[in-house]
């Protein structure tokens, strides 16, 4: 390892790609190429690959070299590529990474997964099909999470007997869709994966093509350039504490080079201070470069914590609590604008809201079309809130910290990838006014403190009858509340919206607003709605005091809701004459720890409303008796 | 800036002038991931086998928090059939380095008398290896289990993510993996989940023993080639580590120059004669190598696609 070897190690440097096209065009068997002609593919593997081929191979050749790389017993069974995978050759010049990632639509999560630490991707291509959607589709996914170097790969050009027209068409067609994508750099090749034409020596069959073969681009192409240029930022991931005086703050060079003795800023809190010790894997340093992992000393205690970021003073970050981004759907259940999610940039999660979708975007024309929310594998455009100020680029500006994941608080699934357009300055302008009265004096005046008593069941369950006998109890006491009913705001504050699982967010999110508002005014508000889904009623638990917001289970199974059907619904939805029927066609999603569950099967409304009574007495809400 | 210039550059900036820009890049991603797992986790733990992955992890783990301490315990599952030189360094690395070492026996499993020999490579693996983790992890309430996995070593391994959720029952479910995008990881847990952490997900075997050379990390003599007693099998050398490995009627241990390329339970760990005697000897011999890492582990070819299914019952 000394000597001639370790200099020449010295300049290998590391390349990962992404390998995209649509499912038959031969991308594992263009890696399995490339793998077998690096030597990457050990003898025990290739008899292991021969015995595969003759049991599931589909080639018609006796070595199937899509075999190598597809692993799952499901993908070798049914011939598809499921999930990326990871596979690794090298050159004397450069180790690669490769990932193959899958062909067939409904994947495209893995695909985006694949794509998102490339360098480099390659579009392939079969030439007697040319460009399909998923040849598009997987273009468009690499450029929007990140890959700036594209080549496109004509394969199986001999099946069409190396047909230089055909080439130049499929060519033509993918450069005009490159230009209105914007996509960066762009080098095509022509070639045969299953016969090796052009992947690693130049082919006989192309003497019209006089550009590199596919290794010797990507043994060549400079990837590496614009990194060093993005300004500085470091993302803290935690705070070490080398003894009782000192702190090093450990994370990664996430773009610039960090030097010692630089001036530079916390983000998102503004303070300024010096970098005077930069320590990398236990090491010593005067600079560190973009990717290098540091703990950087300062030269003042300032409170930098988890999801920091150290910016250059003079090319900041933007601060902000609304911003415009792409974002790539990702979930079976779609994006519901209102809902909170958990948003994740760098090594920050703050909760957030998508506010507005602007439009979808059509993979094969590029065109936007209108559209209020997302669905599975959809790509579009939307204003994003977070629930405080965050420090962030646009992506075109930081790689990491301009790109982010929506995760959902309840499955905790990754349900979507989004990176930042740019940010929306008119939230920073719009200040909360201070009240001379606060609100604990409004309470006080009361004599009770206010609360949500939140009452959430199947329709027919009993829930209003049961709140309107506690409303009735409470006033008896003289206690001072107010009742929303989902029918009755659907007359008025929210009669202007339907019953799609959006519109049903969109209605819970503004009676939370209001019910929050007259909790702010010292009452207790009784609050009857369905309200099936439990991310909506955490969202109003959340903005709410602790203690606030009590969550009333009226657990009536959906049988005996049914057979009451005291205004016929259940009829009609059985009857297919109310579609989006909430325990018919539309999920419920019972509470897990409500904090009272009321069976109306068990006892009457009157003793149900007497243990809604008892538990805001035992909570403290309002006096034991009737002097409060 | 030139690409060339940027290598130098990176190579100055090491100051060792030791780590190719290619393995300074995998060390700075490792490191990355081991702080994530620190900072995400409450009980995160290195998983060690004493093999040589888990001696590059454990060598990074400490690099990734010094001049502090290294926030993580050790679990080792012992199946009480490795090879006596791996317990021995084992012992002595958690002494040298100060670890806080926790060590897990299956006992029922050796109440019940399960051993490769007698009870078969499967049975045995999945008892006292597979089983005997979930025991550890939950007896812990271990909620990260950091791993040394690389994904050129199997082709289901090929697919896995490097923050890997683990559902109640630690079981993988290869065909609903998180997306995983960027460096973002969503490292979030619902009850009785898990994680598996794989900071070394993308080198190669290579690549480790470059790091190892570049690093001076030390290892288990076993991966060295040198004069061991011997029995063929199934054309691999098992070494006679102790006298519980039964021999045949008329077999006779003899002397053989080998090494190993991976190490477990030496019943079932096969030898390569080899004269490799040193890092350099055993890259070199890398370099010109037709067969892969795990040609001589007999536990992976008990079936078509068998890590797959070990990996979906909870084996690491």
């Amino acid at each position: 390892m000394h000597g001639a070897a370790a200099v020449r190690g010295a300049q290998k440097s590391l390349l990962r790609f992404f390998m995209g096209g649509s499912v038959d065009d031969g991308k594992s068997t263009l890696i399995g190429r490339l793998l077998h002609e690096n030597g990457a593919v050990a003898d025990d593997e290739f008899a292991a690959l021969m015995r595969d081929s003759a049991r599931f191979g589909n080639s018609g050749q006796p070595v199937d070299f899509a075999l190598l790389v597809d692993g799952l017993e499901d993908e070798r069974e049914q011939g598809i590529t499921i999930d990326v995978a990871h596979r690794y050759f090298s050159s004397p010049h450069r180790a690669f990474v490769v990932a193959d990632t899958p062909g067939h639509e409904s994947y495209t999560r893995n695909t985006a997964s694949g794509a998102s630490n490339a360098d480099l991707a390659i579009i392939l291509v079969d030439a007697r099909r040319g460009l399909l959607p998923q040849t598009r589709r997987h273009a468009v996914i690499a450029h929007l999470v990140g890959v700036r170097h594209f080549v496109l790969a004509v394969n199986k050009l001999d099946l069409v007997n190396w047909d230089r027209a055909v080439y130049d068409e499929i060519v033509a067609a993918f450069r005009e869709f490159a230009r209105l994508l914007q996509l960066g750099s762009l080098v095509a090749i022509p070639l045969s994966a299953l016969n090796g034409d052009n992947v690693v020596a130049a082919s006989a069959n192309t003497p019209w093509y006089d550009g590199p073969t596919l290794l010797s681009h990507l043994e060549t192409v400079d990837v590496e350039a614009e990194q060093s240029a993005t300004p500085l930022r470091v993302l803290v991931q935690m705070v070490l504490r080398p003894d009782r005086d000192s702190r090093l703050y450990a994370g990664v060079v996430a773009g610039g080079t960090l030097r010692r003795g630089d001036s530079v800023q916390v983000a998102p809190s503004g303070l300024n201070c010096q970098v005077d010790r930069i320590v990398v894997a236990g090491e010593e340093r005067e600079q560190a470069d973009a990717g290098t992992s540091v703990a950087v000393g300062l030269d003042r205690h300032l409170d930098v914590a988890r999801g920091d970021i150290l910016v250059a003073p003079d090319r900041r970050p933007q601060v902000a609590d609304q911003f415009e981004a792409h974002l790539i759907w990702m979930s079976e259940q779609p994006l519901l604008p209102g809902r909170e999610y958990l948003l994740k940039v760098g090594v920050r999660s703050v909760a957030a809201s998508v506010t507005g979708v602007k439009h979808r975007l059509d993979i094969v024309t590029l065109r936007h079309e209108p559209t209020h929310t997302l669905a599975l594998n959809e790509i579009g455009v939307c204003n994003i809130a977070t629930a405080m100020p965050v420090a962030l680029d646009s992506f075109a500006d930081g790689r990491r910290t301009g790109c982010f994941i929506l995760i959902d608080r309840y499955s905790n699934a990754t349900v979507a990838a989004g990176t930042v357009d740019f940010a929306l300055r008119r939230g920073i302008n719009v200040r909360l006014q201070t009240l001379t009265v606060a609100k604990g004096a409004r309470a006080a005046l009361k004599v009770q403190r206010p609360c949500v008593l939140w009452f959430t069941g199947l329709s027919g369950a009993g829930k209003s009858t049961i709140a309107n006998i506690v409303d009735a109890k409470l006033a008896a006491r003289k206690r001072h509340t107010y009742l929303l009913d989902g029918d009755n705001v659907r007359h008025g504050l929210n009669k202007d919206i339907g019953f799609s699982d959006a519109d049903r967010v969109e209605n819970i999110r503004r009676v939370g607003e209001v019910a929050k508002l007259f909790v702010d005014a010292g009452l207790i508000v009784l609050c009857s709605f369905i309200s099936p889904f439990r991310a909506e009623r955490a969202a109003i638990r959340a903005i709410l005091e602790p203690g606030e917001f009590v969550e009333v289970y009226v657990s009536t199974p959906l049988e005996v809701c049914e057979a009451r059907d005291p205004k016929g619904l259940y009829a009609k939805a059985r009857g297919g004459k109310l579609p989006s029927f909430t325990g018919i066609d539309s999920p419920y999603e019972a509470p897990e720890d409500a904090d009272l569950v009321l069976d109306s099967t068990g006892a009457g409304p009157e003793a149900l409303a007497d243990r809604v009574i008892d538990l805001l007495v035992t909570r403290g809400m309002i006096g034991s008796d009737g002097a409060g | 800036m030139s690409q060339s210039a940027t290598t130098e550059h990176s190579v100055a900036a090491a100051g060792r002038g030791r780590l190719t820009a290619h393995l300074a890049r995998l060390e700075a991603e490792a490191i990355y991931i081991l702080r994530e797992a620190a900072a995400e986790f409450e009980r995160p733990t290195i998983l060690y086998s004493i093999g040589k992955d888990s001696s590059v992890l454990l060598h990074l783990a400490i690099k990734a928090f010094a001049p502090c301490r290294m926030p993580f315990s050790i679990l080792h599952v012992d199946t009480t059939w490795k090879f006596r030189d791996m317990i021995a360094f084992r012992d002595a690395t958690a002494e040298r380095l100060g670890l806080n070492l926790i060590v897990h026996v299956n006992e029922e499993g050796l109440k019940q008398g399960i051993n490769p020999i007698a009870s078969g490579s499967q049975l045995h693996t999945h008892v006292m290896k597979t089983v005997a983790l979930r025991q550890a992890l939950d007896r812990h309430r271990i909620d990260a289990a950091i791993g040394g996995a690389r994904r050129d070593e199997e082709k289901s391994r090929a697919k896995e993510r490097v923050f890997s959720l683990r559902s109640a029952g630690h079981t993988w479910n290869p065909r609903q993996q998180r997306p995983e995008l960027w460096t973002v990881f969503n490292t979030r847990l619902g009850p009785g989940e898990s994680m598996r952490v794989f900071p070394l997900s993308d080198w190669t075997e290579l690549d480790v023993w470059e790091y190892v050379a570049a690093e001076n990390i030390p290892l288990v003599p076993l991966y060295f080639a040198a004069d061991r007693p011997v029995v063929e099998r199934n054309g691999t050398w098992i070494m006679v580590d102790d006298d519980r490995l039964p021999l045949n009627t008329g077999e006779r241990p003899q002397s053989r120059r080998i090494r190993f390329r991976t190490l477990g339970c030496y019943p079932l760990s096969g030898g390569i004669e080899s004269d490799a005697a040193t890092v350099e000897d055993i890259i070199a011999e890398l370099r010109e190598s037709r067969f892969s890492e795990r040609q001589g582990r007999i536990i992976d070819h008990d079936g078509a696609a068998s890590m797959e299914r070990k990996k979906k019952e909870g084996y690491f």
